[in-house]
């Protein structure tokens, strides 16, 4: 046994209902590790946007989440139109997303600026029309 | 973590129960097991919603109450009645007739638990308006949903409004206007009519407070009897009770869905039912649903009414709570009518005071262990066991689902052997001995009965 766990999930670009099922489980197991419930929020409310942000404008995507005891790193690797200005993307109320989502209540342009504030490090990597890579690391103790 | 006592209402009839893992399956915090034909309940997550009690199908669970007797240690007997109970009786009983019937069993009044809200709703405007960053609110009303929250959405606990509940007011205002009077404490005795076993919990292991103000708790289900036989008997001879003083329209619908909710300004969302309040609170606890500024939270389905001590069809009594209320609005415009209500001006400032509770702490019922890495290794090891387990959560282990199976053979308390499918596999020892160790003897000696 290895003392990390790896969980992984994939997303479906444009699947609104089951975005955030990832969220869901890896909070569960955060409980039962007994991290601190207000690490969690942040750990969980980071991550339902990462993925809703995967679903509102990539075409697929992929979730890995690596846990130790000091920390936890989520990955979320996705094929889509990537980010054109990064810097842009991070200025809170900037969204390039349709109308279509905006109407679903999603695309206020808070995505990455709410993301940054939960976790202690961000890392965005993106090509345009090939994919975006986010990484996010939240410290556990 | 919360160091208070967990006390539990509900009380598992071992004499009665058979083990038929209904209530097992019905629980929504996966707190029960069947064990060698009896239920075994992990009392770190009971949450005394009642779901078991309303699902058993051999009454072998029973909610515990003091003593009746115990009313009459007290010179002062004072009967907190929720206003739900009026509405629990046929049309032809008028609510002062069973105010009457109250008053014979030996009380020295009866005051509705609602007279506190008028002043209630004034403190929690205020409370919303003073707690921007914790939003929403979470009301306090409901016992076992606060008790929800501590173990299944840890995280939200300090959305909990750490203001009292009606029945908590009313007793704190009752009892300092007889210590004004001159009256001892000791003398005292409150006593309240609880519609559910998640309030008697409240009582008897408040969360956010040292001690309840309440001297005793008497099940609803079991005053009902005695009032109606008093009521039926008695019809004729019967008086009204000419002390009744009004509660006000919105105290009456207090305890039915939206009875909170509809008080405040902002978003204000009222839900009922334990399952809807658990889909609702992981959507919250994600963000996923935000800028909300209050929620009124029921285990019960249309909240209070369908308590389970409460005697009449749910909808019947709620459609009487809202007549009486829609009729006591018609009479709030009368202007003499504010006499005819308990006067709470004076104790105002004093009730305010006390009103506050202390914060709420998370008591989560999903860690492994205390230790991280134990944790961990635990995580591993159920993700193993999870590999071979059936998934189909048939119950027949013991445990409600294949991963609570899986996560209780981790922390020893289980065998993988219980499993009726890895039985199969392994075909080691004698089957029927590991299902014993679950269901008992009884049951398999019955089948062998049938086929002698």
């Amino acid at each position: 046994m290895s003392n990390a766990i790896t969980l992984n999930y994939h997303i479906e670009g444009s699947d609104f209902i089951n975005a955030g099922n990832a969220s869901s489980q890896i909070k569960k197991v955060l409980q039962q590790l007994n991290v601190d419930p207000k690490t969690i929020k942040r750990i969980v409310v980071a991550l339902y946007e990462a993925e809703v942000n995967v679903v509102a404008h990539a075409y697929k995507g992929d979730i890995s989440a690596e846990i130790t005891t000091e920390d936890i790193t989520i990955t979320l690797d996705d094929e889509g139109p990537g980010i054109v200005d990064i810097d842009m993307a991070m200025t809170e109320g900037y969204s390039t997303a349709s109308p279509k989502v905006r109407e679903m209540g999603f695309g206020a342009g808070m995505g990455l600026p709410n993301i940054k504030r939960n976790v202690d490090e961000l890392n965005i990597q993106s090509e345009v029309k090939v994919g975006t890579k986010v990484v996010m690391k939240v410290k556990l103790s | 973590m919360d160091q208070y006592p967990f006390h539990h209402a509900l009380k598992f009839l071992d004499e009665v129960c058979i083990g038929c893992s209904h209530c097992m399956k019905e629980c929504p915090t996966q707190a029960i097991r069947i064990c060698e034909g009896k239920v075994h309940l992990m009392e770190n997550r009971c949450v005394d919603c009642g779901m078991c009690y309303r699902t058993c199908p051999y009454q072998a669970i029973m909610v515990e109450q003091d003593d009746f007797k115990k009313v009459y240690d007290y010179q002062y007997r004072i009967l907190l009645v929720p206003a739900l109970f009026f509405s629990q009786f046929p049309d032809k009983y008028a609510t002062r007739q069973i105010y009457s019937a109250l008053m014979e069993l030996g009380f020295s009044n009866i005051v509705e638990v609602e007279h506190s809200v008028p002043i209630l709703i004034e403190a929690i405007k205020q409370y919303i308006q003073s707690s921007q960053n914790d939003k929403p609110v979470i009301s306090s009303f409901c016992p076992a949903i606060v008790r929800l929250v501590q173990v299944k959405f840890p995280s939200l606990t300090e959305n909990i409004m750490l203001l009292k509940t009606p029945v908590d007011l009313t007793a704190i205002y009752y009892k300092r206007r007889l210590l004004d009077m001159g009256i001892k404490e000791p003398e005292i005795g409150i006593f309240y009519v609880t519609p559910c076993a998640a309030k008697i919990a409240a009582v008897k292991s408040p969360v956010g407070e040292r001690a309840s103000e309440v001297n005793g708790v008497i099940n609803m289900d079991y005053i009902y009897n005695k009032v109606l036989r008093i009521l039926k008997n008695d019809k004729d001879e019967i008086k009204p009770f000419d002390g009744m003083k009004f509660v006000s329209s919105k105290g009456l619908r207090w305890s039915l869905t939206h009875g909170e909710a509809d008080n405040f300004e902002g978003r204000c969302l009222a839900i009922d039912g334990i399952h809807n309040v658990i889909t609702f609170l992981e959507k919250l606890e994600k963000e996923e649903i935000s800028d909300i500024d209050f929620l009124e939270l029921r285990a019960c389905d249309e909240g209070c009414p369908s308590g389970i001590l409460t005697a009449e069809n749910t909808f019947i009594t709620v459609e009487r709570v809202r007549f009486r209320a829609a009729k006591y609005k018609r009479l709030e415009k009368e202007s003499d009518h504010e006499s005819k209500m308990l006067n709470f001006n004076q104790y105002r400032n004093y009730i305010l005071e006390e009103n506050q509770l202390e914060p709420v702490k998370p008591r989560s019922m999903y860690k492994l262990d205390d230790n991280m890495l134990e944790a961990m290794r635990k995580i591993q090891e159920v993700n193993e066991i999870m590999k071979i387990l059936p998934l189909v959560d048939c119950g027949v282990c013991g445990a409600p689902s294949c991963q609570a199976h899986a996560e209780d053979i981790v922390q020893g308390k289980s065998d993988i052997r219980r499993c009726i499918f890895i039985q199969n596999d392994i075909k080691e020892g004698n089957p029927r001995e590991f299902l014993e160790k679950v269901w008992g003897n009884k049951k398999l000696k019955k089948s062998n009965e049938n086929e002698g």
